[in-house]
């Protein structure tokens, strides 16, 4: 781990036999009591944990609601009902995993947003980065798989405009769109396999978070200032400094989460998914759940043709494209600073993109027409643009703040300090 | 962190700045030829259950199944709701037993292999008007008359920017007997000038998907009998319906709130807590 050797001393004889043959207690020790963590993280950084603690929660309830569903075109909308009438808090089970699904990707776009406030993808966290997006994609997959299961004229809808994407590309786009829904047209070969599906990544989520937080464990985390841990007073222990930090940051998101569950539950999903799946009848409009409106604006963002490529394919690889982006991010911004907190440039363009994403959401769940259209293309062209012209361009031409030397340093000069130096004033990381 | 929250509440401004353009430019549409519905808005009902500490009127309720039972049943199936959950309206075991009585299901194969009928048992749920949708269908000009179970969850006028967001803080979960009650209270009226109106259909500016219904107007003032001396109003009507479909719909709507309340008790007392135990942690390093 990053704080060096491991400062785990057996006390007991039983902890030194087991040490001795399996030293699990030993990497436990070493990953979540010992672990060094920057003095100064803010409570953006709780999010990580706020995620774990999501997709423990989603595998329990889901492990338990399979265990009244049944995936058949004929039984799984009323079965999902049994579960909502019949089974003990079979209600409360349900509301938890379509909630948590809205939770855990609000969580994740916090996470991914402070990964990008923080410069938390540059050297040396590059495979930390790349092994967060393919949980993203991961997360993308399960989560539509599983809005499918309840069978409801969304599920249905859904299912069939996602998988037809496919269609878009020549050659191969019809054989892989077969293979996808098991025939034509989805039907109960295509029930049948989400749910088989839906089951399996959430397991591939928990194997690739592994990875993910042991590249973590070996790069360390980076902090606000951006700036790396160098010595022993720029740390301190994860337990109990971290984990009572991030306790408090999930006790508050579990807060949110209640308030949706307990008194909205319905509020995130789609008043037609309490209609039975009816392959004749198509609703007036299909939409995506929330948390993929801004790549759904993206998709139908592209209504015209480009050279041989027609705006169907336009539009799915646009849509693709926007989430491959995020695995070259690190290579895209070519400044040598971390933290926007010392780039006043990149931070204005940052929260401009943030604002810019909630505005695609919203038009995602527009129909497509007018001014929509027109909103959603130069939405699309600032979300690319960010990427690809402004992260390169900025670390250019932008002139830094001046930078704290160390850690500690940008900590005191906060705390012991009325009149601060431009750059530590500047500093997001206020006493929470 | 007071950084970040200022800013996304920038950001927050600024999509809402843009979304007010979008939205007001959107807004246009001709009287005659409507293009988004429903033509007229659902009014905001005051609900008993509404709220964070919401429970249903048990005599609205049993109001609400008595026009079910009247009126609706004749066309609508309710076939998710057993007669058992009819003692959450407040009936005693034998009188939900004497009310599944009045029904006749179909059972079987008995020993002979024959299928047979009998009267209804509480474990039953509500039989159907019609075999199957087919039959539904042919017996309405086409439309089969959708089934009651969940239509007060499956139903919902769009709240549009800024509601949507307000809703949140409102906890405004109700868009489902709103609708209900402003459908079947919004017939009646004359439409607009030049606004053809197909054949068999029955204009309703509150209808969700077009301009009128296969539906003609279901319930009249002073249709259906009331002995607790509740007003025999179609308005009144209207209301107890709707509350009790949202019944039928969410019959754990109850529990969800007290359950919520008590889980929100404790998280804040825990969150409070665990507050105490960072800042005393934290007390002697500075970050």
């Amino acid at each position: 781990m990053s704080g060096g050797h491991s400062s785990y001393t057996p006390g007991t004889g039983i902890e030194k036999w087991i040490d001795a043959r399996l030293p699990l207690p030993r990497l436990v020790y070493d990953s979540f009591v010992a672990y060094p963590v920057p003095r100064n993280l803010n409570y953006a950084y709780a999010f990580g944990g706020i995620l774990a603690i999501m997709l423990v929660s989603q595998i329990l309830t889901g492990v338990v609601l399979a265990m009244h569903y049944a995936a058949d075109v004929g039984l799984a909308f009323n079965s999902v009902e049994k579960i909502m009438r019949d089974v003990n808090s079979g209600w409360l089970l349900r509301y938890l995993h379509s909630n948590g699904a809205s939770m855990f990707f609000l969580a994740v776009y916090v996470h991914i947003f402070r990964g990008l406030y923080y410069g938390s993808y540059k050297a040396p966290r590059e495979l930390l980065w790349i092994l967060g997006v393919i949980i993203l994609l991961l997360m993308m997959a399960t989560a539509f798989m599983g809005y499918v299961l309840p069978w409801g004229q969304m599920s249905f809808w859904g299912a069939t405009v996602i998988t037809g994407f496919f269609t878009a590309f020549p050659v191969i786009g019809d054989p892989i769109q077969q293979l996808l829904l098991g025939g034509f047209a989805v039907d109960n070969p295509t029930l049948n396999r989400f749910f088989s599906l839906h089951y399996l990544l959430p397991f591939m989520i928990a194997g690739v978070v592994v990875l993910h937080v042991w590249a973590l464990h070996v790069t360390g985390q980076t902090n606000p200032t951006g700036i790396e841990v160098k010595s022993k007073t720029d740390t301190v222990a994860f337990t109990p400094y971290a984990t009572v930090k991030d306790a408090f940051g999930m006790v508050i998101f579990f807060i949110l989460f209640a308030y949706f569950v307990f008194y909205l539950p319905n509020y995130m999903g789609h008043p037609d998914n309490y209609i039975q799946a009816d392959s004749l009848k198509t609703p007036a409009h299909i939409v995506p759940e929330w948390y993929f409106l801004p790549f759904y604006a993206m998709l139908r963002a592209i209504t015209f043709n480009i050279g041989p490529i027609n705006s169907k394919l336009g539009g799915v690889l646009t849509m693709f494209g926007s989430i491959a982006i995020l695995f070259i991010v690190p290579w895209l911004d070519t400044s040598k600073i971390r933290s926007a907190v010392y780039r006043p440039w990149y931070k204005l363009f940052f929260w401009l993109f943030v604002a810019n994403a909630i505005m695609l959401g919203w038009l995602g769940s527009r129909p497509a027409e007018g001014l929509y259209t027109l909103f959603s293309q130069l939405g699309t062209a600032y979300y690319f643009g960010f990427f690809i012209v402004l992260m390169p361009l900025l670390g250019l031409i932008e002139t830094p703040r001046r930078l704290p030397n160390s850690i500690t340093e940008a900590v005191l000069a906060k705390t012991r300090s009325g009149g601060q130096p431009a750059g530590v004033a500047a500093a997001p990381e206020t006493r929470a | 962190m007071k950084k970040l929250l200022l800013g996304l509440a920038a950001a927050g401004l600024g999509v809402v700045l843009a979304l007010g353009t979008v939205n007001a430019a959107e807004e246009a549409h001709n009287a005659a030829e409507p293009t988004h519905f429903p033509i007229k808005e659902p009014e905001e009902m005051q609900w008993s259950f509404a709220g964070p500490f919401g429970h249903y009127d048990k005599q609205q309720l049993q109001r609400g199944l008595k026009i079910y039972k009247e009126v609706c049943s004749a066309c609508h199936s309710m076939h998710m709701v057993a007669f058992r959950s009819l003692e959450e309206l407040g009936y005693s075991e034998a009188q939900v037993k004497a009310f599944a009585a009045e029904y006749e299901v179909q059972d079987g194969p008995n020993a002979e292999g024959e299928m047979f009928t009998r009267k209804a048992l509480p474990s039953d749920y509500f039989p159907s008007p019609f075999p199957n949708a087919q039959a539904a269908a042919a017996a309405n000009n086409g439309a089969a008359p959708p089934d009651f179970s969940l239509i007060a969850k499956a139903r919902a006028v769009e709240r549009g920017f800024p509601r949507f967001i307000t809703d949140i803080a409102t906890q405004y979960q109700e868009g489902g007997p709103d609708y209900i009650h402003a459908l079947l209270t919004g017939y009646g009226e004359t439409p607009p000038e030049g606004m053809q109106i197909p054949e068999g259909t029955h204009y309703n500016p509150h209808f969700i998907s077009a301009k009128s219904l296969a539906m003609a107007q279901p319930l009249q003032d002073g249709q259906v009998t009331y002995d607790d001396g509740a007003p025999q109003t179609l308005s009144q009507y209207s209301q107890d319906i709707a509350a009790f479909l949202m019944w039928a719909a969410e019959p754990h709507l109850e529990e969800r709130k007290k359950t919520g309340f008590r889980v929100m008790v404790f998280l804040i007392l825990f969150a409070g807590l665990v507050y105490v135990a960072k800042r005393r942690i934290w007390a002697d390093v500075e970050h």
